[in-house]
């Protein structure tokens, strides 16, 4: 009876939000939506899939795990708001940009210390930006710094970056947690004996008690802080005293030890255990990922490929919706563009794509494409058969892959399916010894299209599409969010009418917590947001 | 004496360099390097000539003959290097994975010993032949059933279903309970497997028919003549145990979240984190041999009639000295390869790719 009540309430939330985003985006509200009291205190155990590798913010360590962990720790220069998309206010007030999107000027607040005492200041921010730049690959957030040149601070609280070239994206970047400012503290420590977050000093709600490698890493809450994102509902220090991230590596352990309420939040869970922790009547927290959507994605220096005609044709033969609904679920969506829906500048491009073998099969036949006695066309005696490269890190990508696989049989297509760990593909990437790939990218900024699609990034598709390429290049240097967004919906329509990608379905970050936890939820890079405002109700 | 003890030293050196330089080999030869993975999949924006900065900064530029040479001359000195991912010591990363894994793998060990050699007794002992039978078929079942599998049952059943373990976080010797059951598994079916072949045998030597004639009760002759005899085939695949708990340590761990040995190596292997994997290559290396070599020590103290004075091998001193054919060492082998057991460095070697797939999530 309680289980049926609490997914009405989830049910009507969601929908609260559906409506309020504008677009049908798949997303929960956070946990526990009621309105019970909120209780001081406690200890929250988390379980996540990895161990942390490094707690350094702006480090590489295990992803989604790893920054779940960092978020607590540091505090970004703006707030990107899951909601809407858009920034507010962080450890910045204020903030602007100059026309062509090089220089960037953040106001600091005054009243934000570090968790060893020193006040925040502009030269705080710039040191951390040089750190970076100065760490260079061994640092994630270099790639978010493309094209830095210096930061200015103008005084102890007023800071200018400036960029050579232009880096619209850079607002929505200072958001991550990779670009989260840390302490000096910090940046007197040699960037590679960072890991283990000893020296990682930050404003965070949050700061490091104690980490175990490959067990878990404990952190308490600060008593001092009161600068959270007014987004979070929580202007002074964490409910919480203290949080527990486990690491469990096996995600069927994850989701018993929440059903048996041996921790309070898990992380990482699995399409195939959705059902499981539903049924138990335990909420999830989920959130669709921004970014590059999972579809097919075409090495274009490929004759077969290169061919327009051919990419409509696998396009027109490929059904996301039974893709989705058979090796995933209702939490993911199906996408319709290269942006995921959550992307700030997305535009549905769904009318682009209809599912129509027949139509594949005309178009393949008219492009000179004809039948063989084996089922397979060809065209010059070339057999189109084509070899696909995807990465074995997401369960659900193998069933999805079979299915394409069956679905491009039928009109005629032969796929060969070349599944490998992350250096696996990169490999087969870097030897561009592949037709098609199954990938994608999570980045809560449109300028995942360029680096995605542009010859002048990593150049992994090998277009040749110089209008599009116009396009990517264009929206870099817009500072107006509106007109930016203009081109990059642009630049979707024109990835859609070209067929440089058949979008498939969308990633999903899902949670799991007790009912009795509050306030969990997930940032607008659908990774963990900052628990400031979670809080579980007493025993 | 001492003259063998020197010459076991030396083939033992040989083995850990051997070891040592076959994982440095396999290693380069998998596809990527440790930067290309330290920089990840979604790195498109880090240009080339920032990833051979970082390269250079780690040495891994030069000629690969350098690297290792370099490698192994630190080595020498005792310096096993940094993780090239966190920057830590490698001897520090492994010395605090060390004493759980230890832990986990004494504790296996003993419940290994005592189930194992208690279903090899009681297969011989019973007069009833469909119990003895039943006995008989739990080896090759626990050998053949995955571990992975067992110990994800055993937490559905004693954790998640009825709560009298936890599945997670370390509560002292309770947490160790289930991992060690789990990690016992195939050791344990390995030693009920060999003891109760080598028991039978021994129970149709002529000398047990004299204790019988001599009067001596059922379980004077089992426990009493026979058992002694009979222990020593599996005494002699002690080394293969100790590789097969090592590498055990690896599915184990990672099902019980329990920080440790196979851990580490699982992530070191995932991140290509070469001075991390060589050390726990190294460490798995130096168990296995002092393992054999406590064996080949003790051998003759339990059987005389192996003598290991100025031999060249135990085995074909212990054939040669032996009275009668077929010395009991050897016949241990067949027995210890259908298992399924192999030495420790190759055996996590493979487990660790297995884990290593499941882990990990897309961008």
């Amino acid at each position: 009876m309680r289980t049926t009540t609490r997914f009405a309430v989830a049910a009507i939330a969601t929908t609260t939000v559906f409506a309020l985003a504008g677009c049908a985006d798949a997303q929960s509200a956070g946990s526990g939506e009621s309105t019970a009291t909120v209780v001081d205190g406690g200890q929250l155990a988390f379980a996540i899939a990895n161990d942390p590798i490094s707690l350094n913010p702006s480090g590489t360590g295990s992803g989604n795990d790893t920054l779940y962990v960092t978020r607590q720790l540091v505090d970004s220069l703006l707030y990107q708001n899951p909601e809407s998309g858009r920034l507010e206010p962080w450890l910045a007030s204020d903030w602007s940009s100059n026309d062509d999107a090089t220089v960037f000027t953040f106001t600091l607040r005054d009243d934000v210390t570090f968790s060893d005492g020193t006040p925040l200041t502009a030269a705080d921010v710039k040191g951390t930006f040089d750190d970076i730049i100065a760490a260079g690959a061994a640092s994630q957030a270099s790639a978010l710094l493309i094209g830095y040149d210096e930061t200015v601070a103008v005084d102890d609280h007023t800071v200018e970056v400036h960029f050579s070239v232009p880096n619209a994206a850079f607002p929505n970047s200072t958001a991550t947690v990779a670009l989260g400012i840390v302490g000096a503290a910090t940046l007197e420590t040699p960037y590679d004996q960072r890991a283990d977050g000893k020296a990682v000093v930050g404003t965070g709600a949050f700061t490091l008690g104690e980490y175990t490698k490959d067990v878990e890493t404990v952190l308490e809450a600060r008593d001092d802080y009161a600068w959270a994102p007014e987004a979070l509902g929580n202007d002074g220090a964490a409910h919480l005293d203290e949080v527990v991230f486990q690491v469990v590596p096996e995600a069927s352990v994850r989701t018993g030890s929440l059903t048996s309420e041996q921790v309070d939040v898990i992380g990482g869970v699995q399409p195939n255990d959705v059902q499981t922790i539903d049924d138990a009547g335990f909420p999830l927290v989920y959130r669709g990922n921004p970014g590059a959507t999972f579809g097919i994605y075409f090495n274009e220096s490929r004759p077969a490929v290169s061919d327009l005609a051919v990419r409509q044709a696998i396009a027109a033969a490929i059904d996301p919706e039974v893709v989705r609904d058979t090796a995933l679920n209702d939490l993911f969506a199906v996408a319709t563009s290269s942006l995921a829906k959550t992307t700030p500048g997305f535009a549905d491009e769904g009318d682009a794509f209809e599912y129509d073998p027949e139509a594949a099969a005309d178009l393949l036949d008219e492009a000179g494409w004809t039948e063989g006695a084996d089922g397979t066309r060809s065209k010059d005696g070339q057999p189109l058969s084509l070899k696909l490269a995807w990465i074995t890190n997401f369960g659900p990508n193998q069933t999805s892959l079979e299915l394409i696989q069956q679905q491009l049989k039928e009109v005629g297509i032969t796929v060969e399916l070349v599944g490998g760990s992350v250096p696996e593909f990169l490999k087969i990437q870097e030897t561009g010894d592949f037709d098609l790939s199954w990938q994608n990218l999570s980045r809560a900024d449109g300028d995942v299209l360029r680096t995605t699609y542009s010859t002048a990034a990593s150049n992994r598709l090998h277009l040749d599409d110089p209008e599009l390429e116009a396009l990517l290049q264009e929206q870099a240097t817009l500072a107006d969010v509106d007109a930016r967004d203009e081109v990059l919906a642009e630049a979707q329509a024109r990835i859609a009418e070209q067929v440089h990608q058949v979008p498939v379905h969308e990633l999903t970050s899902i949670l799991g917590t007790l009912p009795t936890v509050h306030g969990v939820s997930l940032g607008a890079d659908s990774r963990l947001d900052s628990l400031v405002g979670a809080w579980e109700e007493a025993e | 004496m001492v003259r063998y003890v020197l010459l076991r030293l030396l083939q033992a050196v040989g083995v850990l360099w051997a070891a040592y330089t076959v994982s440095f080999l396999v290693l380069y030869a998998l596809p990527g390097d440790p930067v290309t993975l330290l920089a990840g999949a979604d790195a498109t924006d880090i240009t080339p000539a920032q990833l051979d900065a970082l390269r250079a900064e780690l040495g891994l530029d030069r000629p690969l003959i350098v690297q290792y040479l370099d490698q192994l001359a630190a080595v020498l000195r005792g310096d096993l290097g940094t993780s090239i991912v966190t920057g830590r010591p490698v001897t520090e990363i492994i010395g605090e994975a060390l004493p759980p894994t230890i832990a986990i793998a004494a504790f296996a060990l003993v419940i290994a010993v005592v189930a194992g050699a208690g279903i090899a007794i009681a297969a011989n002992y019973t007069r009833h032949r469909w119990l003895a039978d039943v006995l008989l078929g739990l080896p090759p079942l626990g050998v053949a059933v995955p571990a992975f599998w067992f110990g994800l049952m055993l937490i559905q059943w004693f954790s998640f279903t009825v709560p009298i373990f936890p599945a997670v976080g370390d509560r002292g010797f309770i947490s160790l309970v289930l991992p060690a059951i789990t990690l016992a598994l195939p050791t344990g079916a390995t030693i009920a497997q060999l003891l109760s072949k080598s028991l039978s045998n021994t129970l149709r030597e002529p000398y047990v028919d004299t204790a019988w004639a001599k009067g001596a009760s059922r379980a004077r002759v089992h426990l009493g003549h026979a058992l002694k005899n009979a222990a020593l085939p599996a005494l002699t695949v002690t080394g293969l145990i100790v590789g097969q708990l090592l590498s055990g340590t690896v599915v184990t761990e990672t099902v019980f979240s329990r920080p440790g040995i196979g851990r580490v190596t699982a992530g070191a292997v995932q991140q290509q984190d070469v001075p991390v994997v060589q050390g726990v290559v190294l460490v798995a290396a130096i168990a296995f041999v002092l393992a054999n070599l406590a064996v080949d020590l003790v051998a003759p103290l339990l059987d005389p009639r192996i003598v290991t004075t100025g031999a060249r091998s135990p085995r074909r001193g212990a054939a040669a000295a032996a009275a009668r054919p077929a010395a009991r060492p050897a016949s241990a082998r067949p027995a210890a390869s259908a298992s399924g057991a192999r030495p420790a460095p190759v055996a996590s070697a493979t487990a660790v790719s297995a884990a290593a797939t499941t882990q990990g999530e897309p961008a």
